[in-house]
């Protein structure tokens, strides 16, 4: 909220610069975002008086003037026809800036001198109105600095005003802040009025049909007013705060409502049919249109002004156009009213009208401040306008507003709940500066009463965070909590997201972090059969753009664009990964279940560098062999590959799943050619995913120590030929099926398919070791065990010995 | 004789200066020292020596085959090393090729701030624990004291799956789900991804926050300025001054906001801090016991506060970072830096 300096002086005494005030407002809780200071755009503008006019001799639209600062007398050519003989008027002497750096000479104008010239408010850069000479009050001391009488020097504060203060949300309220916290007093603006004209209840009334959305209603007749702009002062302050001046009365209702935080409204009372005014629930669909010219659909129970037959405002939110002021209106009612802060809010929101007004009334207006609005108002506006008021006020108040009663306060707690020792007397003292009833109770209570505006304060805990952030929040002394000790500890799933950190980058992986959301396509160009529960997304109902309109259910989708984007910046060569949450579907009014995954990507040339190997490409193995270290080091029981899984986005013959024993742990692949002309994506590109939560439950940080081996061990190494799409895993699984106790270690050593092996054959070399714990084995234990186990897998293969 | 012995010392010194390879020195070694060498020949003579001056002409003849032996075995053994030396050069390679492939990955910047943050918290002994990122509108709003058609949910614009399940606007549900399940004390922190219904240079969709919730009896005011001064003080450097201010939280009373001295411009006044020479770095406060009656915990009896900050803010001004884009657009050109 803009707050001017000025305006504030007319209800507080500030006698430190802007920026301490600023500061100040911020330690109490009212932080200032921003403080402009500025002065008029013009110099070597005075205050003068027209001593004489007469008619430019050579020119009949000109006229000559002498005008007069007191001091010294100038003839003044001067186009304007609304000045006369006696008018105060600002003239800008020979060497004035005005604004737009225009600078005032001595000219001839059709041979009379001109020393200077009078201006209009838009050539002065304070008003938009051009239509003649600015016509000063004539008390203003002639010869005086414009600026400086005008008080055009203003520095305005925007102050971000938190939800719950909704009683700072009016210059009066940022007054009695810094009249709190500064020790000042605070002035009130006059309310007093003078009824002339004849009893309101005899011209109209208000009958309020749904009291729990409007519980008052007050308003007033002002009659013969004369609508134009309104006096200086008025459209200085409301521009300040950045509100564009309409006319006087609506200007009234603004001012009054940025001076007191009280929203008002005034009716043409011409357009109120029946001469009255309702107050309802609209119903479904209602059609009105509001005073900014646009039709609205109204959904029932929104709240409604209407006359003896139509809807006049959407209350609380804006008027509406067939009742608004006309220069010709003569005859207004003022609106003054308390709605319902939660249906204000609902409207505001669904109309998407955030209006000053509705912004006030849904955070919580002062209740018992309705009727002083609707005086203040009715004095501006009879004072602006020469309107008369009607006797009386009508106040419809049928359902009693609770504002803040009286809250209790153990002045202990205070101490407890801030660690100080604040004395009961300052703790009196801060609060009644803040307007509050301090009652005694017994030794060391306190019963405290809030004035009707601060609705927030309703528990004794408002009453501490009223009492410290007037004390200070720097006068409380930083201590450590002397309390259980108690260690930190981590799970194990952020245990094992530590550990893969460390991997993946040790092995060259760059970390991503992508958003949670993608496209709802990426499931069909990934290539999803109908079955895949990753189809299951759960949909975000009002998205920013449709490529973030679901939330992941792989996290391979975004690193491929990860690898898109950076191919399109040219880096071709990447390694990276991401940890992050899956989301699956569930039932309606579930949650989702959130999976923690690690997938990584993998793509490009092996080395930045191939001077040494030129253009060798990442392949498979280079990704298995990090996700083997990874099972590796978080010694995941019985890790296992196997291929012919069905994973759509991958290539079915250079793809695995990742497995534990028999539970499925992720994938492992190059992505589907298909997928990449799809995305327009490059290959082969080379993708893992990861189930976090499973490595989590079932990694071992550490393993129970072995002894190094005493004895050496022996190896020996043999050929086998065998078909083609036979998998070492098989000669693994065979080798180890043979129980043979001596048995270490197998290593494939030689993989070979070619020239001298049959078509559909390969040759896979294998090394077997041999170890004994407790002695060195002899030639012929070695050599039985190995033909034990080479007979195995030759008989179960069909292969032979190369 | 011992004249010729001199002057035999003499001519073999002068061929060894000559003698350029191993070849040379080895005749060189053949012509005096060799058995049919001109030095033993001279020895051989020693038979024309006076009888007393024997010892000493012995003598002298030995020093000198000594000597010339050393000598040639020295340059012998020179002559090798810088043979291998020379041979060993003639497998020079280059240096200045670059090493093949052992290069580190980066962690995100994100993630090296929050790691950051786990262990200066964790040395205070709050543990870490995770909550879910799709929450229900009870746990991210209600149980925080943030009713529907409360303007306080302005503060945070909301994605929705549906009426009542939301992507989480921030970590604090975090604490909800704790307490609910521990009595206290409770001193735990939580990081994690939120999400924000918002984009532009400062803002993105999707954030990290972590959250921090600390419960005990006796828990003061002063608490929660000491951990989070000792917290700042250990992120932005010891010299960082701090203030504590006062603020708005539903769920927290009183509510802080806390700023650093701006890192920037040190307080002068900048574009980055807004002119104001500080910097909003997280939001605090006292629990607020509506929320600890949400849980069932005793106002009365236990008092505690809680504190959020945005990862990527931290991460913006410990690096440098302008734009907060930068971090999800995982532009290899940004991550590498890091």
């Amino acid at each position: 909220m803009l707050v001017s300096l000025n305006w504030l002086r007319d209800y507080v005494d500030v006698d430190v610069p802007a920026t301490e005030l600023a500061e100040r407002l911020t330690m109490a809780g009212l932080e200032v975002d921003a403080l402009n200071e500025k002065g008029p755009d013009f110099r070597g503008v005075r205050v003068a008086r027209i001593l004489s006019l007469k008619p430019h001799s050579n020119a009949d639209h000109l006229s000559l003037c002498e005008v007069t600062t007191g001091e010294s007398t100038y003839p003044v050519v001067c186009g304007a026809r609304n000045i006369r003989v006696g008018d105060t008027v600002p003239l800008a002497l020979v060497g004035a800036t005005l604004p737009g750096d225009l600078v005032i000479r001595s000219s001839r104008i059709r041979d009379e001198v001109s020393e200077g010239m009078l201006c209009s408010e838009e050539e002065l850069g304070i008003g938009t109105s051009a239509s003649g000479i600015m016509i000063l009050p004539s008390d203003l001391p002639l010869g005086s600095e414009l600026g400086d009488v005008l008080n055009l020097r203003d520095a305005v504060l925007d102050i971000g005003v938190t939800p719950n203060r909704a009683d700072c949300l009016s210059v009066i309220g940022v007054a009695r802040e810094w009249a709190a916290i500064a020790g000042k007093e605070l002035r009130y603006p006059a309310t007093d009025v003078i009824e002339n004209g004849e009893d309101i209840r005899e011209i109209t009334s208000v009958s309020i049909l749904d009291s729990d959305l409007c519980p008052r209603y007050t308003a007033r007749i002002i009659k013969n007013v004369r609508i134009g702009p309104s006096p200086l002062w008025i459209r200085q302050r409301l521009e300040a705060v950045g509100l564009r001046p309409i006319n006087n009365i609506v200007d009234v209702t603004n001012f009054v409502m940025m001076e007191l935080g009280q929203p008002l409204h005034a009716f043409d009372f011409r357009f109120l049919e029946e001469g009255r005014i309702v107050v309802r629930r609209s119903r479904e669909s209602e059609r009105f249109i509001s005073l900014d010219g646009k039709e609205r659909t109204l959904r029932a129970d929104t709240l409604l002004i209407c006359d003896g037959v139509k809807p006049v405002a959407i209350g609380g939110v804006m008027g509406g156009l067939n009742s608004e002021i006309q220069p010709d209106t003569e005859v207004i009612l003022l609106e003054s009213a308390y709605f319902n802060p939660s249906s204000i809010r609902k409207t505001s929101r669904e109309l998407a009208m955030g209006t000053d007004a509705a912004f006030r009334f849904e955070r919580g207006i002062d209740p018992e401040g309705v009727i002083r609005a609707l005086n203040r108002a009715a004095r501006l506006i009879a004072e602006v306008s020469g309107g008369t008021l009607c006797q009386g006020v009508i106040d419809q108040y049928p359902q009693k507003i609770r504002t803040a009663r009286r809250v209790p306060l153990r002045i202990r707690r205070v101490n407890d709940i801030l660690g100080i020792a604040v004395p009961a007397e300052e703790i009196i003292r801060t609060l009644e500066s803040l307007e509050m009833a301090v009652e005694s109770v017994d030794e060391g209570r306190i019963a405290v009463t809030p004035p009707t505006c601060r609705v927030d304060i309703t528990r004794e805990i408002d009453l501490i965070e009223e009492i410290i952030r007037l004390y200070g929040y720097d006068r409380v002394p930083a201590t450590l909590p002397g309390v259980s000790v108690i260690a930190g500890v981590s799970d194990g799933k952020r245990s094992v997201e530590g550990r893969l950190r460390e991997i993946m980058t040790g092995a060259g992986y760059t970390e991503v972090i992508n958003y949670s959301f993608i496209s709802p396509n990426a499931v069909d160009q990934l290539g999803l059969g109908e079955a895949d529960e990753r189809r299951s997304h759960v949909l975000i109902r009002n998205p920013l753009t449709e490529e973030q309109a679901v939330l992941r259910t792989t996290i391979i989708y975004s690193l491929l664009l990860n690898a898109k984007r950076n191919a399109d910046c040219g880096s071709f060569d990447l390694k990276i990964f991401e940890t992050g949450k899956t989301f699956i579907r569930c039932g309606e009014g579930e949650l989702p279940r959130e999976q923690n995954r690690m997938a990584c990507l993998i793509t490009g040339r092996r080395y930045e560098d191939r001077w040494h190997s030129r253009d060798l490409r990442a392949d498979f193995y280079d990704l298995k062999g990090c996700i083997e270290s990874i099972l590796d080091v978080l010694r995941i029981p019985s890790p296992s590959f196997r291929s012919g899984i069905h994973e759509t986005m991958l290539h079915p013959g250079i793809s695995c799943g990742v497995y534990s024993g028999e539970e499925k742990v992720g994938f492992l692949g190059e992505i589907h050619p298909d997928l990449l002309i799809r995305l327009d994506l490059t290959g082969p590109i080379l993708v893992c995913e990861l189930d976090l939560d499973f490595l989590a439950a079932h990694f071992h940080a550490k393993a129970p120590f072995r002894s190094i081996p005493r004895f050496p061990s022996s190896s020996r190494d043999v050929a086998f030929l065998i078909r083609r799409e036979m998998e070492a895993r098989d000669v693994f699984r065979l080798a180890e099926d043979s129980h043979e106790e001596l048995l270490e270690k197998v290593q494939i050593f030689d993989v070979y398919e070619g020239a001298s092996i049959p078509a559909g054959m390969k040759s896979v070399g294998v090394r077997f070791s041999y170890r004994c714990a407790d002695r060195t084995l002899t030639d012929d234990e070695v050599n039985e065990a190995h033909a034990r186990i080479v007979h195995a897998v030759v008989n179960a293969t069909g292969g032979s010995i190369r | 004789m011992m004249g010729e012995l001199a002057a035999l010392r003499e001519q073999a010194e002068a061929e060894l200066r000559k003698a350029g390879t191993e070849e040379d020195l080895l005749t060189v070694r053949t012509r005096y020292l060799g058995r049919k060498g001109l030095l033993t020949g001279l020895l051989r003579n020693i038979s024309h020596v006076a009888l007393e001056e024997r010892p000493e002409f012995g003598k002298r003849c030995n020093e000198v085959k000594e000597d010339l032996s050393a000598r040639i075995d020295q340059l012998l053994a020179g002559m090798a090393a810088s043979k291998r030396n020379e041979s060993l050069l003639r497998e020079r390679i280059d240096v200045t090729l670059p090493g093949r492939g052992v290069r580190h990955g980066t962690l995100h910047p994100v993630t090296q701030v929050r790691e950051e943050i786990c262990r200066i918290f964790a040395g205070l002994g709050f543990s870490v624990v995770e909550g879910p990122e799709v929450e229900l509108d009870y746990y991210n709003f209600e149980a925080l004291n943030i009713p529907k058609d409360h303007p306080a949910r302005d503060m945070q614009d909301t994605f929705y799956v549906e009426e009542n399940i939301v992507l989480r606007t921030h970590t604090s549900p975090v604490q909800v789900r704790i307490m609910e399940k521990t009595t206290p004390p409770v001193r735990i922190l939580s990081p994690g991804r939120v999400y924000r219904r918002d984009s532009d240079i400062s803002h993105t969709p999707m954030f990290h926050q972590i959250e921090g919730l600390l419960v005990d009896r006796g828990v003061t005011f002063g608490d929660l300025k000491g951990i989070l001064t000792v917290f700042l003080k250990q992120v932005f450097g010891e010299e960082t001054a701090l203030r504590f201010r006062p603020s708005f939280f539903p769920f927290t009373e009183p509510s802080a906001e806390v700023d650093i001295r701006c890192v920037m411009c040190s307080g002068k006044g900048c574009r980055v801090c807004g002119q104001s020479g500080w910097l909003e770095i997280l939001g605090s406060g006292m629990v607020d016991p509506e929320v600890f009656k949400n849980v069932g915990y005793d106002p009365e009896e236990f008092t505690g506060f809680a504190f959020g900050l945005g990862l990527e803010r931290i991460a913006m001004l410990k690096f440098g970072i302008s734009d907060i884009r930068l971090f999800f657009e995982n532009d290899m050109r940004f991550l590498d830096q890091f």
